[in-house]
């Protein structure tokens, strides 16, 4: 991730100076996502699945769903794990092994997203109170990273969530497969955006992910509200500057819930 | 593999579960450089295999203890997606897929000219998107593309296919069935330039006539392959008007 990369002045000092001259390296206004595609339901033997182009920034998320014992607390609630693995394929500097702090947290924000805003009613994957529930296991394939994994991420792990299937068939729970149990087919949708010197850019490019003084992600709901957020990098944001990132999260926002609405329905879509 | 007949009728009028012929292949498609960051990179439908490989290098092998003097280090990572199968599969390297790279590296650095780089690496990942039955073989023959694409130079364009034996009959590419309640697992890795056997494994019964019969057909098999694996680099390459195919949004 972004830390580890030695980024050179020029690219450091280039990116930054552009931004003073409100443009951005690759030509985007500051409040402009990258062409986003979105292809869902190719990987066969995934529950669900849903492959995002965010510009070269290529994540694929798998859902697989698997019987398994509530956790005392929730004995009568299925559960949710999520993991992102940033895979070797995706970057010179991406190493197998163990999750580094950077996977764990994209993988946490991620989480939260489907967990918290209540897409899945988590309370119709029981099958039998105390004893019996459906584990959804979310798995998040980083192959390409170019820039901005979290708004990859969740969007790949939305429409996958939206398409996911219950495998009754395959562990005899029941007769027939069913969509998986949901509470809105409107979901809380995540955009990020970097400060980099004193200006807000929104969908950061890879080298603007590394030149970044400080990272915001904000995911807003279908009526504008507030639902997650989350800081990151040493750099910092006035109130005014959350202020600014949150509206362009609320109108991007509205685009890319349309765009993973079209492909959960048609199997693929384009935005931009 | 039992090497035994496992009474599951795998073969019916000359004819195979999924209509194949038993010296048929599945439809193989492949494409080169659909990867931004690599190096090199390809990716390859074999009937339900959908595998991705990158290719970085050759680079400064580190740690640097893993550095060889004289010549490059193969670093291969075959690796499985948690949802590519029926029953999650755990995250990370299991002893299957360590094993699996371990054969794959070194059938690559036969074919890779490793001593024109010393002290450099060449980082194969090979990652299986969707598996159903095969996955070395696709692994390895996608992962050729991908060195090529990156311009690493080798010896050969390798390819990999098994031949196995269902109802007492030698067929080519076992299916997942085949595989499960076949009598014979043969993958064999070739050269075709200089009709090398780069990668060799094999389960199960067969007599010698029936290794003969397997051997020719996987070896038939990835010449098969060899030429789709050329006509993936020169769509790539003979398409001057556009360099970057990676599929990227842009």
């Amino acid at each position: 991730m972004p830390q580890h990369i030695v980024l050179s002045n020029i690219t450091r000092e280039y990116v930054a100076n552009l931004a003073q001259s409100e443009k951005r390296i690759d030509g985007r206004a500051f409040d402009q996502y990258r062409n986003i595609r979105l292809k869902v339901g190719h990987i066969t033997k995934a529950e669900g699945s849903a492959e995002v182009w965010l510009g070269h920034t290529r994540v694929l998320a798998g859902i697989k769903l698997k019987p398994g014992v509530p956790y005392p607390d929730t004995p009568d609630a299925g559960t949710l794990t999520t993991s992102a693995e940033l895979n070797p394929l995706a970057a010179p500097d991406f190493e197998a092994g163990p999750p580094q702090p950077e996977g764990i947290e994209l993988a946490r924000v991620v989480d939260r997203g489907v967990r918290e805003s209540g897409l899945i009613d988590f309370k119709k994957l029981c099958v039998t109170p105390g004893e019996k529930i459906w584990t959804v296991f979310l798995d998040l394939h980083i192959l390409d990273y170019d820039g901005n994994l979290f708004d990859a991420c969740s969007i790949a792990a939305l429409a996958a969530t939206l398409s996911a299937k219950v495998p009754n068939k395959q562990y005899e729970v029941a007769e027939e497969d069913v969509p998986i149990p949901l509470t809105t087919r409107d979901p809380p949708i995540s955009c990020t955006s970097v400060k980099i010197g004193d200006r807000i850019l929104l969908d950061p490019g890879l080298d603007e992910d590394l030149v970044m003084d400080a990272r915001l992600t904000v995911a807003c709901d279908l009526e504008g509200n507030i639902r997650a957020m989350q800081k990151g990098g040493s750099g910092s944001f006035s109130v005014p500057e959350v202020k600014t990132i949150i509206r362009v999260s609320q109108s991007a926002g509205a685009l890319i819930r349309g765009l993973i609405k079209d492909a959960v329905k048609n199997g693929e879509a384009t935005l931009g | 593999m039992s090497g035994g007949n496992s009474g599951v009728e795998l073969i019916k009028n000359g004819k195979r579960l999924d209509g194949r012929r038993p010296d048929e292949m599945r439809n193989v498609t492949i494409q080169a450089g659909v990867l931004h960051r690599a190096d090199g990179s390809a990716y390859l439908e074999w009937g339900g295999n959908k595998v991705l490989a990158a290719v970085y290098g050759p680079r400064e092998a580190v740690p640097r203890h893993t550095q060889d003097p004289n010549r490059a280090v193969v670093k291969c990572r075959y690796n499985m997606a948690a949802f590519s199968v029926d029953d999650r599969k755990r995250p990370g390297p299991d002893r299957r897929s360590q094993e699996i790279s371990k054969v794959i590296g070194e059938a690559f650095e036969n074919v890779i000219l490793t001593e024109e780089f010393p002290r450099a690496s060449v980082d194969v990942n090979i990652e299986i998107l969707e598996a159903e039955a095969g996955t070395r073989c696709a692994g390895l023959t996608a992962a050729a593309v991908a060195l090529a694409d990156a311009g690493i130079p080798m010896k050969g364009l390798i390819a990999a296919c098994a031949a196995g034996k269902v109802n007492d009959t030698v067929v080519l590419d076992l299916g997942k069935a085949e595989d499960n309640f076949g009598q014979a697992d043969l993958p064999v890795g070739y050269n075709p330039h200089t009709g090398e056997i780069v990668l060799l494994q094999m389960d199960g019964h067969l007599s010698p006539e029936q290794f003969d019969e397997a051997m020719t057909m996987a070896v038939e098999g990835c010449k098969k392959l060899y030429e789709i694996q050329k006509q993936a680099l020169y769509g790539r390459y003979s398409d001057a008007g556009s360099r970057d195919h990676s599929g990227g949004a842009e």
